[in-house]
C-alpha cells in the first residue's frame, strides 16, 4: 500500500506506537492480557454473557447501574494504585547515583494517570455510583427520572476509562500532570498522542458524568414520596443533591476549556498559546473554575454517608439536621469562590489573593460545623462499632488534619512557601483518601447488604481498614515533613541522601495500603463464599432510619410495592416507632422502564470516535460520529419504552417477603 | 418511573403559535442586528463587542420566555430558582475571571497595557 493509504486508514498509528521497547510496559501487558484472556473465558465457560448482557449491561435499574458504577471505580483503583506504587517505588530509591527504574518520560506519565484515574474514574463513579444506589431508595422512588440516560451515562464514563487505559498499551499518556496546564499541554510542548488521549477520555466520561448529574438533579426534586418535603429528605440525599447541581454547574466548564485546549491542538487556534494573543494563564483559571467545585462534588456525598452512618450506628437522629443541610448548601455556593487559592503564586497580587484566601478559610466553617455535628451525635449515643462507624470515626481524625492544613495553605504567604511542594501532595491526600476514599469504604459497608442481601465479612473488612488507615498515616506524613523542608513534588530524581529515609517511610505506607486493598478484595470474596451466614433476611440489618432499609435486601426491581408515606425525617425509624405494618394485599401491576442496549452502542461509537480523534483517523471519527447521531436519532423512534410488571407477579413477590420476615421473627 | 408521579397538571403552558412568532421574529432581529453592526464597523471594536454581548444578553432572555415558556411561577418556582443559581454562577466565573486576569495583567504583563485582556 502507499504510505497516503497507509496514512488515510492509520492516521498516525504505526507500530512505532506499541511500547515493544519498554520492558514494564510490556510485562504489564502481557499480565493484564493473559488476565483479560482468563476473564473472557471463564465468562464463556460458565455461559454467562447473556446474563450479563440482559440484566447488567443493558440494565436501566438504578440498583444495577449503582453497582457497575462501583466496579468500575474498583477496577480504576487497582490501576491508579499501581501508578503510585510505581512513584512510591522510584521516589524511594532514586538517590545519587542510582536513577530507579522509571525513566522521566515514564515518570511522567505515570504521575499524570495516576491523578487523572483517581479523581475522573475512582472516586467519581464510587460517589456516582453510591448516589445511584441508595438516593431512589432513600426517596421512596422506583427509579431515577431518566433511567435509559441513567445507562448511558454509565456506559460513557466507562468508556472514558477505556480510553485511558488504551494509552497504556497503544501509544501513551499526557506527560503534564492530571490537569494538563497549557502551554505545556499545547501541540508545541507536547505533539504527541498524550494529551489527546487525556481530552478524549475526560470529554467522553464528562458527557456521562453531567449527564447522571441532570438525572439525579430531577430525581430528588420530582421523585419524592409523597410527604418527603425537602427538609424531610434524608441528608445523604440533600448532599447528593447539592453535589449534582455542582456537577451540573461545573462540569461545562471542563468541557469548555478542554474544547478550546482541543481547537489549539486541532485547529491550530491561540487561546492557550505562549504567543499571538493566547492565553496560559487563562487555561489555569478556567480549568481551576471547574476543580474546585470538583472536589466538593466528590467530598460532599461521603460527608452524606458520614451522616447516615453516625445516626445509624449510635441509634440517635442526627443532631442538628438543619444545620447541616444549611452548611451543606453554604458549602457548595462557597465552593465557586475560592478556585484562585489553586494559584496564589500566578501572580494577581494582594487585593485578589487575600479575597480568595479569606473565602477559603470561611469555608472551613460550615465543614467545622459537620464535624461537631457528627460528634454530637455520637454524645451520649449508643455506638456500635461496626464497619462503616470505624471508617467514619478514622475520618473524622484524619480529615480534621487534612482541614487544618488546608487552612494553613490558605494562607496566601504561606502558600507561597508550600506552592507546588510535596506538603500539598500530603494535604490533597489526606482530605480525598481521608474524607472521600474512607467514606466510600464506610458506604460500601454500609449500603452492600442492601445491595446483595448479605453483610460484607467483618475479619477481613477489619484489617482492610487498619491497613488502610496506619497506611495513610505511613505514606503521607512524610511527605508534609518532606514538603515543609521544599522538597517539590513530581520529582523523578534526588540529589540529597538524607531525604531518602522519608520516602522509605512512605513506601513502606503504600505497601500498607496495599495489603488494604488486598484486604478488602478478600473481603468481597469471603463475604461472598459465606454468604449463608452473612444472610440479611430483614432487609434491615443495621437497625436503619432511613427508607431503603423499609423494602428487602436486596429490594425488588420496583424498590417498593406501595410507594410510602412521610410524616417526618428519619421515615423509616419513625414508622417503626408508630408500628407500621407492610401492606400484604392489594398490590397493583407497575410500570417499569425497559433495558436497552443503545445505552451501550452510543458510548461504544463515542469511545471510536475518539479514538479516531487521538490518532488522526479522520474517516472513523466522522464515521463514528454520524453513527452517534443515528442511532440516537433512531432511539428516539423507539416507543416500547416501558412494560408492566403484572400485579401476580408483586404479589408473589411480596408473599416471599412476608414469608422470609415471618421466619426471621419481625 | 411510576406513572402516577407524571401528571401534567403542574406543567407550564406549552405557548401558542403567537407566542412562537414573537420569539422567532425577535431573535431574528436581535441576531441580524449584531450582524449588521459588525458587517458595517462603524462603531469601533470595543463599543461593538459590548453591543453583541448586550444583544446575545436579550436573546437569551427572548429564548427563556418565548421558546422555553419560564416564568417565575413554573415547576413550582423550581425554573425561577435554577435561573437565579445559574445567573449567580455565570457571574461569579465571568467577573471572577475578569478581575483576575486583569491584575494578573497589570502585575505580570507591565508595559503591555494594564487594560489588556486581548488574551481573552
Amino acid at each position: 500500500m502507499s504510505p497516503d493509504v497507509i496514512k488515510f486508514l492509520f492516521g498516525r498509528f504505526s507500530l512505532e506506537s506499541l511500547p515493544l521497547h519498554e520492558p514494564i510496559v510490556m510485562g504489564t501487558f502481557v499480565v493484564v492480557a493473559l488476565g483479560g484472556a482468563a476473564l473472557v473465558g471463564a465468562l464463556t465457560y460458565f455461559r454467562v454473557w447473556g446474563y450479563l448482557w440482559n440484566e447488567w449491561f443493558t440494565s436501566v435499574d438504578h440498583k444495577k447501574i449503582g453497582v457497575m458504577y462501583m466496579i468500575l471505580g474498583m477496577i480504576m483503583l487497582l490501576r491508579g494504585f499501581s501508578d503510585a506504587i510505581m512513584m512510591r517505588m522510584q521516589q524511594s530509591m532514586a538517590f545519587g547515583a542510582n536513577d530507579g527504574f522509571l525513566p522521566a518520560h515514564h515518570y511522567d506519565q505515570v504521575f499524570t494517570a495516576h491523578g487523572v484515574i483517581m479523581i475522573f474514574f475512582v472516586a467519581m463513579p464510587f460517589v456516582t455510583g453510591l448516589m445511584n444506589f441508595a438516593v431512589p431508595l432513600q426517596i421512596g422512588a422506583r427509579d431515577v427520572s431518566f433511567p435509559f440516560l441513567n445507562n448511558f451515562s454509565f456506559w460513557m464514563t466507562a468508556m472514558g476509562a477505556v480510553i485511558v487505559m488504551m494509552s497504556l498499551f497503544v501509544g501513551e499518556f499526557a506527560r503534564t500532570g492530571w490537569l494538563a496546564m497549557a502551554p505545556l499541554s499545547g501541540l508545541d510542548q507536547s505533539p504527541d498522542v498524550g494529551v489527546d488521549y487525556y481530552i478524549w477520555a475526560l470529554q467522553v466520561a464528562g458527557i456521562g458524568t453531567l449527564l447522571s448529574g441532570i438525572n439525579l438533579v430531577c430525581t430528588i426534586v420530582k421523585m419524592r414520596a409523597p410527604g418527603m418535603t425537602m427538609m424531610k429528605m434524608p441528608i445523604f440525599t440533600w448532599t447528593a443533591l447539592c453535589t449534582n447541581i455542582l456537577i451540573v454547574a461545573a462540569f461545562p466548564v471542563l468541557t469548555a476549556v478542554l474544547a478550546l485546549l482541543g481547537l489549539d491542538r486541532y485547529f491550530g487556534t491561540h487561546f492557550f498559546t505562549n504567543t499571538m494573543g493566547g492565553n496560559p494563564m487563562m487555561y489555569v483559571n478556567m480549568i481551576w473554575i471547574w476543580g474546585h467545585p470538583e472536589v466538593y462534588i466528590l467530598i460532599l456525598p461521603a460527608f452524606g454517608v458520614y451522616s447516615e452512618v453516625t445516626s445509624t450506628f449510635c441509634d440517635k437522629r442526627l443532631f442538628g439536621y438543619t444545620s447541616m443541610v444549611y452548611a451543606t448548601v453554604v458549602i457548595t455556593i462557597l465552593s465557586y469562590l475560592v478556585w484562585l487559592h489553586h494559584f496564589f503564586t500566578m501572580g494577581s497580587g494582594a487585593s485578589v489573593n487575600s479575597f480568595f484566601g479569606i473565602t477559603t478559610m470561611i469555608i472551613s466553617i460550615p465543614t467545622g460545623a459537620k464535624i461537631f455535628n457528627w460528634l454530637f451525635t455520637m454524645y451520649h449515643g449508643r455506638i456500635r462499632f461496626e464497619l462503616p462507624m470505624m471508617w467514619t470515626i478514622a475520618f473524622m481524625l484524619t480529615f480534621t488534619v487534612g482541614g487544618m492544613t488546608g487552612v494553613l495553605l490558605a494562607v496566601p504567604p504561606a502558600d507561597f512557601v508550600l506552592h507546588n511542594s510535596l506538603f500539598l501532595v500530603a494535604h490533597f491526600h489526606n482530605v480525598i483518601i481521608g474524607g472521600v476514599v474512607f467514606g466510600m469504604f464506610a458506604g460500601i459497608n454500609y449500603w452492600f447488604p442492601k445491595a446483595f442481601g448479605f453483610k460484607l465479612d467483618e475479619f477481613w473488612g477489619k484489617m482492610s481498614f487498619w491497613f488502610w488507615v496506619s497506611g495513610y498515616w505511613f505514606a503521607f506524613t512524610p511527605l508534609y515533613v518532606l514538603g515543609l523542608m521544599g522538597v517539590t513534588r513530581r520529582l523523578r530524581h534526588f540529589d540529597d541522601p538524607s531525604l531518602q529515609i522519608w520516602f522509605l517511610i512512605a513506601a513502606f505506607g503504600a505497601a500498607l495500603v496495599a495489603i488494604g486493598i488486598l484486604s478488602s478484595l478478600i473481603q468481597f470474596y469471603v463475604s461472598f463464599r459465606d454468604r449463608e451466614r452473612l444472610r440479611d433476611t430483614t432487609g434491615d440489618p443495621w437497625g436503619g432510619r432511613t427508607l431503603e432499609w423499609a423494602t428487602s435486601s436486596p429490594p425488588p426491581a420496583y424498590n417498593f410495592a406501595v410507594t410510602p408515606v412521610i410524616h417526618d425525617l428519619d421515615a423509616w425509624y419513625d414508622m417503626k416507632s408508630r408500628n407500621h405494618r407492610r401492606p400484604t394485599d392489594g398490590y397493583r401491576a407497575i410500570l417499569m422502564p425497559r433495558n436497552t442496549p443503545t445505552g451501550l452502542y452510543l458510548a461504544g461509537l463515542s469511545l471510536t470516535f475518539g479514538v479516531g480523534m487521538i490518532w488522526y483517523v479522520w474517516w472513523l471519527a466522522g464515521a463514528s460520529l454520524i453513527g452517534v447521531f443515528a442511532v440516537a436519532i433512531h432511539h428516539t423512534f423507539n416507543y416500547d419504552r416501558e412494560f408492566h410488571i403484572p400485579a401476580d407477579e408483586v404479589t408473589r413477590t411480596e408473599e416471599a417477603r412476608t414469608r422470609a420476615l415471618a421466619a426471621a421473627g419481625v | 418511573m411510576s406513572g402516577d408521579t407524571h401528571g401534567h397538571g403542574d406543567a407550564p403552558a406549552h405557548g401558542s403559535r403567537r407566542t412562537y412568532l414573537t420569539g422567532f421574529a425577535l431573535s431574528v432581529i436581535l441576531t441580524a442586528i449584531p450582524f449588521w453592526l459588525v458587517m458595517d464597523g462603524s462603531f469601533g471594536k470595543q463599543a461593538t463587542a459590548l453591543a453583541i454581548m448586550g444583544f446575545a444578553l436579550v436573546q437569551v432572555l427572548v429564548h427563556m420566555i418565548y421558546f422555553l415558556h419560564l416564568d417565575a411561577r413554573s415547576e413550582g418556582g423550581w425554573n425561577l430558582m435554577a435561573l437565579i443559581f445559574t445567573v449567580v454562577m455565570v457571574a461569579i466565573g465571568l467577573v471572577g475571571s475578569l478581575w483576575v486576569m486583569h491584575h494578573l495583567n497589570m502585575n505580570m504583563m507591565p508595559g503591555m497595557g494594564s487594560g489588556d485582556t486581548s488574551g481573552m
